[in-house]
């Protein structure tokens, strides 16, 4: 029983119901595919010949090549966005209004701006050469941003006990921050930072817009090969698999390791019972999810 | 400001074509979305198990292989006749295909945030499944939905950009327009950046408010 508060425990009749439900819509849905899959036989695109292709290892190295290129990218705009969000979340938490001010515009600056105009404009307009670099560049900026409420939220939501515990302890600021809220926050928001670097895999994919040479624009170029038939339809299917398969990696890492986090309870348990020291927020992430 | 004013006919036409996308493929993925997500609480298992595939798999898609699928792979199959504004039609059918999976997600989370308690309740006191739903449920579940559907509609209009890379004359585009006509394509972008933010920042203002004032004390 999916555990929705919608609907009764099904009666006798109304499990008839389901069951004439659950025939027609198999009939559909098996329609539908059945629909999709004669129609690309039909325009001949699962004849032998379009997939030939994947038999070359030329292409073949040449599309893991192009995989490498996908996750060079992404490396780069992942490590540089986690440390982009780390200084801003820092920056939006100071004390000082010179450095919380600032931070809190470029933070808010960087998420309105689409992440293709932003690469459009490191590329078109500043010019940094390389796609790569405006590809990373506009990938740091918007998902650090990110990333930034993503930590601040984190920290945000640790209880004041432990803060103010390691003040009482004589910590200084840097060493609180440092010592005892970051570890917990990054640890209580693994979820959410793990499902914002499946959006930063994904969008390495809008490299494609500016030429970069990453598995999409490698598709386009194999799709339009005549020699194969220009076989752009088995392509697509082969590149969307490999990411589907490597977000659904990412997603089952962030998983495993909120669940391992579950288990270790590694978090601070005091006398007086459990502290509220998960966030609340955490329920809602608890399965990650790819967000937009 | 010359860039701008020189122009203007291309900004105000990018930018009505951007809002137009994003109104007509808006209002199609929260129609989309909805039914799937009708489909993923429904209690028959067939269309639980479609509808959790479908965002399974299109969650974990990039929305700029979507985009690339129909603008260059889907007119291969032939499913639609000629059509006057092709690659428009392609962008629209992307942006709902690939947002509806997000609006479905937080149309289920909304529904799920109702305790089982005040449908039982309400079944207790005599209400309709209809009266339930309608004064009971729905109430609830709307204000846990409408703030996270606020920031999906904002990453939908920030998604429409990548309709400028196939071939729709949208906000994205009018970098191409500028350079043909060899003004800087940097001042340019700033101001459709600056629009964007313009757009934008009210959408995440009143997202902000209504949790506020709409998050519910459990």
């Amino acid at each position: 029983m999916s555990a929705s508060a919608l609907f009764d425990l099904p009666g006798p009749k109304a499990r008839m119901r389901y069951r004439l439900y659950a025939v027609i819509g198999t009939l559909l849905i098996a329609g539908a595919i059945a629909f999709v899959i004669y129609k690309f036989i039909d325009a001949g695109q699962f004849d032998g010949e379009l997939w030939a292709w994947i038999e070359y290892e030329k292409i073949q190295t040449d599309l893991l090549a192009a995989l490498g290129k996908t996750l060079t990218a992404f490396a780069a705009s992942a490590v540089l966005s986690l440390l982009f969000g780390a200084i801003f979340a820092a920056g939006r938490l100071s004390d000082h209004a010179i450095f919380r001010v600032p931070s809190m515009i470029i933070v808010e600056l960087f998420r309105a701006i689409p992440a293709v105009i932003m690469m459009f404009m490191f590329h078109y307009g500043i010019q940094l050469g390389d796609p790569f670099n405006s590809v990373v560049a506009a990938l740091t900026l918007y998902n650090g941003s990110v990333l930034a409420e993503v930590f601040r939220a984190g920290i945000l939501s640790l209880p004041r006990g432990q803060s103010e515990a390691a003040y009482a302890v004589g910590m200084r600021k840097t060493q609180v921050m440092v010592l005892v809220l970051l570890p917990q926050a990054l640890r209580a928001m693994l979820p959410a930072i793990i499902s914002q670097l499946v959006v930063v895999l994904k969008d390495t994919a809008l490299g494609f817009l500016i030429t970069y040479e990453e598995l999409l624009y490698y598709a386009r170029n194999l799709g339009g090969v005549a020699q194969f038939g220009r076989p752009l339809i088995p392509v697509t299917i082969v590149v969307a698999a490999m990411y589907i398969t490597m977000c659904l990696l990412l997603a089952w890492l962030a998983n495993y390791l909120s669940k391992r986090e579950r288990k270790s309870k590694k978090h601070i348990s005091t006398d007086d019972g459990p502290l509220p020291n998960k966030p609340v927020i955490m329920d809602s992430t608890a399965n990650p999810a790819p967000s937009l | 400001m010359n860039v701008l004013l020189d122009n203007s006919q291309y900004f105000v036409n990018g930018f009505l074509n951007t809002i137009k996308l994003f109104l007509i493929s808006g209002v199609l993925c929260l129609i989309l979305g909805t039914i799937l997500a009708m489909m993923r609480v429904s209690p028959v298992p067939i269309f639980r198990a479609f509808g959790t595939a479908y965002v399974t798999i299109v969650r974990n898609t990039p929305l700029t292989l979507v985009f690339f699928f129909f603008a260059f792979a889907f007119p291969l199959l032939d499913i639609v006749g000629e059509l006057r504004e092709y690659y428009f039609f392609a962008a629209v059918t992307a942006l709902t295909f690939y947002t509806s999976a997000f609006v479905c997600e937080v149309v289920r989370a909304g529904i799920n945030t109702v305790p089982l308690g005040q449908i039982e309740a309400s079944r207790a006191l005599g209400l309709t499944f209809g009266q339930a739903l309608s004064s009971v449920v729905l109430p609830q579940a709307t204000r846990s939905v409408v703030p996270p559907m606020v920031s999906t509609m904002v990453a939908l209009l920030k998604n429409t950009t990548i309709a400028a890379g196939f071939s729709v004359a949208e906000a994205g585009a009018i970098r191409d327009i500028l350079s043909e006509r060899g003004y800087s394509a940097m001042i340019g972008l700033l101001w459709v950046a600056l629009f964007f933010i313009i757009l934008v920042i009210p959408m995440t203002l009143l997202q902000r408010s209504l949790e506020k004032r709409w998050s519910v004390a459990r």
